[in-house]
């Protein structure tokens, strides 16, 4: 009794494959100019800090900058010859206008420029596995507004949980902060059919948490945290649940 | 300690951490006022700075196709999206999700009994939030004409697997080669193991399931 979803499935897969390659590369808004400050501007051919020197533009001449990847920056030569270069390199570059060009986002090493910052991770929630996801806005470096979305895998039940909350980061410029938070969200339990007759119940909780992070590299941090839960039950009974997390933190 | 307790601890300690920052800028502002006044007061205007528009692509997104080779139900023909994000050159986060059919054991194959799963259940789903390395960036050469902007990379990831019924934390380590066609089209070579607890064939028992595909991504 075979079902032909999977073949219909299949060939959706394969015609977006042939659809990519077959889609024009994405519109390009108009180039920004720059003018060489340094001696010479250095032109890699890929974006990376590895990729070999092919193109040096001298000092005084003009470029296009056409696209960015990361911290690099594909620029093009008066003469047409195309490179990629470095950030902090076109940074000390000036506009047709004489001012210096400024590329937007925060810096690579910065650690209290950026508004909007990113989390994945996994841990346990009382016994269950969890993954987690969440995302944070910073109106200044020490606080987050935070919302998270995690995945709750029992031997028993699992479930969904949605959290919002603040977090306080005492020591943002630090390289290694703690951290404190406050929050609260709605819980979903599902439990397994197999096992146990009971029937799925959401259930609203609050949290207090605390933690620590710390910067691998820029831009990019490990982020473990204890948090304890307070599920607010429709039974006579709140319970209390304790929850880790062990995830990444990464930043715009 | 008791858990009410200890609760009510940490809520203290988060308020009082919270307070903070507001107080530090407010003595800020108290000790901001001039001490001498100008001369000459400069009647500067400030020129706004632009900061330029530039494209940036630092998401990548697309399709694979592969097979999987469920542990103890055969390999199968396995496709899916992923999603990823580059923070750094070295650095990446992606999302993935993907789904096959599973085929039959060879119990069932060879009992003549009654299946060990229905059809819905032999689908097989995952997803995972993975955390990716570029280990070992590079080029490679096609002939003596063309260089392409190349990546190992290995990815380290956790998620879930809907198989049998039932949802399984699922760990996700992989490896793969990116190529980059041109300067949005990249082209991946990638191997994974989804590696999760089942006790769908008696004792529990950790089962890894590798997958083998071959993806198209464009960065945008």
């Amino acid at each position: 009794m075979r079902r032909p979803r999977p073949a219909r499935l299949a060939t959706l897969a394969t015609s977006l494959l042939l659809g990519l390659l077959a889609a024009a590369p994405p519109a390009r808004a108009a180039a920004v100019q720059a003018v060489v400050q340094d001696p010479y501007l250095e032109l890699r051919t890929g974006p990376g800090r590895g990729f070999p020197v092919t193109v040096v533009v001298d000092r005084g001449a003009p470029v296009s900058l056409l696209r960015r990847r990361t911290d690099w920056i594909k620029v093009r030569g008066a003469d047409g010859t195309e490179g990629w270069a470095h950030r902090s390199q076109l940074e000390r570059t000036l506009t047709p206008e004489g001012e210096p060009l400024q590329i937007p986002g925060p810096a690579p090493d910065s650690r209290t420029e950026h508004r909007w910052e990113t989390t994945i991770g996994t841990g346990d929630f009382d016994g269950a596995s969890m993954v987690t996801a969440g995302v944070a806005f910073l109106p200044v470096p020490s606080l987050q507004l935070r919302a998270d979305v995690s995945h709750l895998l029992g031997n028993y039940s699992n479930g969904w949980l949605g959290t919002v909350g603040l977090a306080h980061v005492v020591m943002p410029e630090w390289r290694v902060s703690p951290f404190v938070g406050l929050g609260g969200g709605v819980l979903r339990i599902e439990p397994k059919a197999t096992l146990v007759q009971a029937e799925d119940r959401t259930d609203t909780t609050a949290y207090a948490g605390i933690g620590l992070r710390g910067f691998l590299t820029n831009r990019f941090l490990l982020q473990a945290e204890y948090r304890q839960y307070v599920v607010f039950t429709s039974r006579d009974d709140n319970e209390e649940i304790d929850a880790w997390t062990l995830g990444f933190a990464y930043f715009f | 300690m008791d858990p009410g307790l200890r609760l009510l601890l940490l809520s203290g300690l988060a308020l009082l951490a919270l307070a903070s920052p507001l107080r530090a800028t407010a003595q800020e502002a108290a000790g901001a006022s001039p001490a001498t006044p100008q001369v000459v007061e400069p009647r500067v205007k400030r020129r706004e700075v632009k900061a330029a528009a530039l494209d940036e692509e630092n998401f990548e997104a697309g399709a694979f196709l592969g097979i999987v080779s469920i542990e103890d139900f055969g390999s199968s023909f396995s496709y899916g999206a992923r999603l990823a994000y580059h923070f750094t050159e070295d650095l990446f986060a992606e999302a993935t999700i993907g789904s096959a059919e599973a085929g039959r054991t060879s119990y069932e194959e060879l009992s003549g009994s009654a299946d060990l799963l229905t059809d819905s259940e032999r689908r097989f789903t995952h997803y995972d939030l993975s955390v990716g390395w570029n280990v070992l960036p590079g080029e490679v050469f096609l002939g003596g004409s063309r260089a392409m902007p190349s990546a190992v990379y290995v990815t380290l990831g956790a998620g879930s697997t809907r198989f049998a019924g039932d949802d399984h934390f699922t760990v996700a380590l992989g490896a793969g080669l990116r190529l980059l066609a041109n300067d949005w089209l990249a082209v991946h070579v990638d191997a994974r193991n989804l590696a999760f607890e089942s006790d769908l064939l008696g004792d529990n028992k950790l089962t890894h399931n590798l997958q083998f595909t071959f993806g198209l991504t464009a960065f945008f």
